[in-house]
């Protein structure tokens, strides 16, 4: 366990579904005050993690603590979710006016008018939507709809906030502009927030944490940069970007660095393994270095391969190129060194990078 | 009235087609707007059996719809069939059942009811009940699926949730009223079998159009089918208004 307080333990959580399990986790903790992101692919049970953990679930086996108390169907259940606030991808507004919409969790609470009117003006505020108190719901853009939809959960002070992709229906802009707001609120409030998104920068931007899920597991969690940089398996480190992925065996070891076997050619790599180590390796794009000299080159970059341009997608600000070096390899170069290089596709090239940019994880 | 009436309305067989139609229109305006005592009469008592025939039909079907949308249990479907069957029964099978069940000697003969405005109002609920049932439980069922849960992890207790939901249904539901109330309002067949037709007591808009149509009195005929038409504009037009209004977010 943690050396943080836990809000939230998890215990053997099972949710089944036609029999068939969509979701098994057997034990997770959740940080009070942080923020953690449960990223992952469609399907991968973000939505149905948080519809479990917010209680809004039915047929859930296993346990859910809050503050120590198992939550049961009863009393607790019911005092557990006026602790939590939800928001959901589709905004969910009542047909009726901005306030009222703030409002109506403290409504609902039976929560005196005089103090209604000031949290839920200091919350508009707060999201930026205090010009549109009077604006009935039905007249809102999707940014503003979503604001209103935010303001309303966190309008209940609660102690836990479940957040489903809150923002992946809103064009670019809007979502810079809601999610730099969320992040000032979430560091102003320290509310414990659980947020599933597809979005990775999102994710890093606003987490403490972040929680990597597939087929309704949890492959691996931890800080951001744990996640990014030593992804447990192949999985993981395709989905947070490592696009080359080969599997070897370790052949020679030297000095903390070892030599793998990958369709012939001889791979270097940092790590303390043994010969005949079955291993996969990750190399993300932006580690690998082109250049037009040869081989011969002086450079600390430990492995160094001729190969052949296979294509070259544009990126927006940069290229992606797909390279053949008897392995598949990817790099990605800015759009000037693509014009400075001359590159294009069918072209020899030299292919570089360093032996610590190879990422190592052991295959059982 | 009859008096008043030969004075305008002498030989009728020696009339052209075009001249009954004319001239009925003309007839029919003036029994209107001279506010005729026996129009406005039927024209009230028809506004009230509808009425709280449709109020009837609001409380049975806006609750049972509702309940039925919200739960899952075994021979749902087939419940939900039936309440899509009952939203077109034929006003006469609904007649000939409620006639027998107030019949002298039926089940609920005892309460000498048949041939009242009261049977009336039986009646018409039977027929409105499932139209408002099965177009609440359509509008009840329409709301976003995770409404009812983003309602729940907003605090509410499973009775304030049904009350949300019922309130964010409010213009479908409204909708379900007018249809409830239109699809009474001019149904013919059942009020003729169990009211009777009554002059002064149980003669309501359609019954007594029937009648007057039968008897070549076209004039009151086409006043009360003017007024009919009027009502069932009102109706429409609010309906229209409703479903032209767009969605909250």
């Amino acid at each position: 366990m943690n050396a943080e307080k836990s809000i939230l333990e998890i215990r053997n959580l099972q949710v089944k579904r036609g029999g068939v399990s969509v979701l098994n986790i057997p034990h997770l903790d959740i940080p009070e005050g942080k923020v953690m992101s449960l990223i992952g692919p469609n399907g991968a049970g973000k939505s149905t993690l948080l519809l479990a953990l917010s209680r809004l679930l039915k047929s859930v086996q296993g346990d859910i603590v809050f503050r120590g108390q198992t939550i049961d169907k009863n009393h607790s259940l019911f005092a557990y979710r006026r602790k939590i606030a939800m928001v959901f991808q589709e905004p969910l507004l009542f047909d009726t006016t901005v306030f009222e919409n703030v409002a109506s969790g403290l409504n609902i609470r039976g929560t005196q008018h005089d103090e209604i009117r000031q949290v839920v003006a200091d919350c508009l505020e707060r999201f930026g939507i205090g010009h549109l108190a009077g604006r009935s719901a039905r007249k809102l853009s999707g940014g503003e709809a979503q604001r209103t939809s935010l303001a309303r959960a966190f309008a209940t002070k609660p102690e836990i906030v479940f957040l489903d992709e809150p923002f992946s229906s809103l064009d670019p802009p809007t979502r810079e502009s809601l999610t730099e707001d969320l992040e000032r609120i979430l560091r102003e409030t320290g509310t414990t927030t659980i947020m599933a998104t597809h979005d990775q920068i999102e994710a890093l931007r606003l987490s403490d944490q972040i929680a990597v899920m597939n087929q309704g597991k949890i492959a691996q969690i931890g800080t951001p940069e744990q996640v990014m940089n030593q992804p447990v398996d192949e999985f993981v480190a395709s989905f947070v970007g490592m696009e080359t992925v080969f599997s070897g065996r370790v052949t020679k070891t030297h000095n903390g660095t070892f030599i793998t076997s990958v369709s012939g050619r001889e791979v270097e790599a940092v790590g303390a393994l043994k010969p005949g180590e079955k291993i996969v390796c990750f190399i993300r794009p932006e580690n690998v270095v082109l250049s037009t000299n040869s081989a011969e080159a002086k450079t600390s970059a430990r492995n160094v391969f001729a190969c052949k341009i296979v294509r070259i997608v544009p990126m927006g600000f940069f290229h992606r190129v797909q390279l053949d070096c008897g392995f598949p390899l990817v790099a990605y170069i800015t759009n000037q060194s693509l014009e400075n290089l001359l590159l294009k596709e069918g072209d020899s090239i030299f292919a570089s990078f360093k032996a610590t940019a190879v990422h190592v994880v052991r295959k059982e | 009235m009859r008096a008043r009436k030969k004075k305008h309305w002498v030989n009728k067989e020696d009339q052209r087609p075009l001249d009954i139609i004319v001239e009925g229109i003309k007839q029919a305006f003036i029994l209107l707007f001279t506010f005729d005592r026996e129009v406005l009469g039927i024209t009230w008592l028809s506004l009230k059996v509808s009425g709280t025939a449709t109020l009837i039909s609001l409380f049975i079907g806006v609750s049972v719809g509702t309940v039925v949308a919200l739960t899952q249990f075994p021979g749902r479907k087939f419940v939900v069939s039936l309440i899509n069957t009952g939203m077109g029964l034929p006003p006469v099978v609904v007649g000939l059942f409620v006639t027998i069940f107030l019949w002298r000697n039926g089940p609920l003969g005892f309460l000498e009811i048949l041939y009242t405005p009261t049977a009336i109002i039986i009646a018409q609920a039977v027929i409105a009940t499932p139209i408002v049932m099965g177009i609440s439980l359509a509008a009840i069922q329409n709301l976003p699926a995770n409404l009812r849960l983003q309602i729940l992890a907003l605090g509410a207790t499973r009775f304030q949730m049904v009350w949300i939901l019922v309130k964010e249904a409010k213009l479908p539901l409204l909708a379900a009223v007018m249809a409830g109330f239109g699809g009474v309002i001019s149904e013919v067949g059942a009020s003729i079998m169990v009211g009777g037709n009554i002059k002064g007591y149980s003669r309501v808009l359609t019954t007594a159009t029937v009648m007057e149509t039968g008897k070549g009195n076209f004039d009151i005929a086409m006043a009360l089918g003017i007024i009919l038409l009027l009502l069932s504009f009102i109706v429409n037009a609010i309906l229209t208004h409703i479903q032209q209004r767009e969605r909250p977010r």
